[in-house]
């Protein structure tokens, strides 16, 4: 990400977005009592890092392994003929399968909620599992389907003309959530 | 991306490689999951036309529109008007009339995809399967892949293609593909058997086979075309495949790593024999299930984005 983010102002920093998942680790245990049978599916790109980071908070609070992969939903996206075919990113189920085990997508930010529509259609055709949740590090609104988050980093309120800019030290070298213009920058965290 | 697949002389590395990944994906997306089929050409017609016999280019291509959910609609030259005299245009205008959005073509002539792509008459996109003895580029793009599975990147890999180049369109494919990205092709035929101009291709030419094996990664073995033969090439078909083809003692001296392809279908006792060709370093079935993962990822970057080419301009951002 070489583009100039110098007008965004920072909404969560570093160790904000770290509390942010530990915190949501331990909601998703609450509320699965336990992590039996938990399957985190990352969603591509910035859904899969934060999908481990995830895993690996849970793995440490429950002291077992969490299964976690990676779920692409670009050939089930709605707006496929929108825009020009993009290349699609690695889909990694692990070896247990979904079925009828507890899956918790995880993607960056939630807005009008197209892809997890898509994701959830994609996880169809994957197998059949027992209860899906969704997991988000941000929730910026704007919802276009029914659709909602069981676990958010952080709500936040923006206007349609903002952009909202994920940043992961496994992808962009630093761990920050910006808020912007969205004249100031373009395509990037639209729906 | 470019807007009809023709000849894989048209693909740059980026194209080339981002049609491998994608068929890398398909690979994964449809092995070992309940549903083998994605939605993503669900609503949009692929046509199969093919004025030459052809079963394992034609059912692969049409698995792979199926598992994209396409409607497929297969046109061959037999049992239809063209048996009757039509022309491949008003052949064209009726595929265009009937809102066909991608056509799979093959034809005798050279440079028939190209005449369909470009004359205006459909707004389909056109994938070449095989024109005269031009160009094949699905079969040299599964080609690719099936080496870069089993070798990894193809860069500064020694690849020997043999026999019948003069009419293998397989042959040019992969010349211009494998050179593009990054591997040292060596041709190895009769002089008879190589076209007029080769030494502007970018490959090393040999005439002893025994002579290159040593050092080769892979061994790509084409089918003598027997059917293009109108004259002698060569003076019997023992002498051919006492110095061209491929048997036990050949395969014994390439390296441990090595892989044998063939396009098919093979002349068996011709250019390889069972032996090899039966061998776990031959990858020739392989071939044909890659074929279907290479040719959904051609099909999906062709016609499941926008109907304007707008490609190019987000090259990159993905």
């Amino acid at each position: 990400m070489s583009r100039d983010l110098s007008d965004f102002r920072t909404v969560l920093s570093e160790d904000e977005i770290s509390r942010a998942l530990s915190r949501m680790a331990h909601e998703v245990v609450e509320r699965n009592k336990g992590a039996a049978d938990l399957v985190i599916l990352g969603i591509p790109s910035r859904g899969v890092p934060l999908a481990q980071r995830l895993a690996t908070r849970i793995a440490s609070v429950e002291n077992v392994p969490i299964p976690v992969g990676a779920l692409d939903v670009t050939m089930y996206r709605d707006d496929l003929r929108l825009r020009p075919a993009r290349a699609l990113e690695r889909t990694d189920i692990p070896a247990g399968g979904v079925d009828g085990r507890t899956v918790v997508l995880v993607d960056d930010v939630l807005y009008s909620g197209r892809t997890i529509r898509a994701a959830l259609t994609a996880l169809d055709d994957i197998g059949r599992p027992h209860a899906v949740r969704l997991a988000v590090l941000v929730d910026r609104g704007h919802r276009e389907l029914p659709i909602r988050a069981d676990h958010v980093g952080k709500n936040l309120p923006t206007s349609m003309r903002e952009n909202v800019k994920v940043l992961l030290e496994e992808v962009d070298g630093r761990d920050s959530v910006l808020l912007g213009d969205v004249s100031a920058t373009r395509a990037e965290g639209t729906p | 991306m470019i807007r009809h697949l023709l000849s894989t002389a048209d693909l740059s590395r980026a194209d080339a490689l981002l049609i491998l990944d994608t068929a890398e994906e398909m690979a994964r997306l449809t092995a070992g999951r309940s549903v083998k089929k994605l939605p993503t050409l669900r609503g949009r017609t692929v046509v199969n036309l093919f004025f030459e016999d052809s079963t394992r280019t034609r059912t692969s291509f049409e698995v792979a529109a199926k598992r994209l959910s396409a409607d497929v609609v297969n046109f061959s030259a037999k049992g239809s008007s063209v048996s009757k005299g039509e022309s491949l245009k008003d052949t064209a205008l009726t595929l265009a009339a009937m809102g066909a959005d991608g056509v799979v073509v093959r034809h005798a002539a050279s440079g028939a995809a190209y005449r369909l792509a470009t004359s205006g008459w459909i707004d389909a996109r056109v994938l070449n399967a095989g024109d005269g003895t031009h160009e094949h580029p699905t079969q040299a793009l599964l080609d690719a892949f099936t080496i870069r599975r089993h070798l990894g990147p193809l860069d500064g890999r020694r690849i020997v293609i043999v026999g019948d180049v003069i009419h293998s369109r397989v042959a040019r494919s992969n010349v211009a593909l494998l050179s593009t990205l990054g591997a040292d092709v060596v041709l190895v035929a009769p002089p008879t058997l190589l076209p007029l101009g080769v030494e502007q291709w970018p490959v090393e030419v040999a005439y002893d086979l025994d002579g290159v094996l040593a050092d080769a990664d892979a061994v790509m073995m084409l089918r003598v075309q027997r059917e293009r033969m109108n004259a002698a090439f060569f003076p019997s078909a023992r002498e051919y495949s006492r110095r061209y083809g491929l048997d036990v003692r050949r395969f014994a001296r390439l390296p441990e790593s090595a892989i044998v392809l063939h396009p098919g279908p093979m002349n068996r006792g011709m250019e390889i024999t069972a032996d090899v060709a039966d061998s776990p370093r031959s990858v020739i079935v392989e071939q044909v299930s890659n074929g279907v993962y290479v040719r959904m990822a051609a099909l999906y970057l062709m016609l499941a984005g926008a109907d304007d080419d707008v490609m190019s301009a987000q090259e990159g951002a993905a």
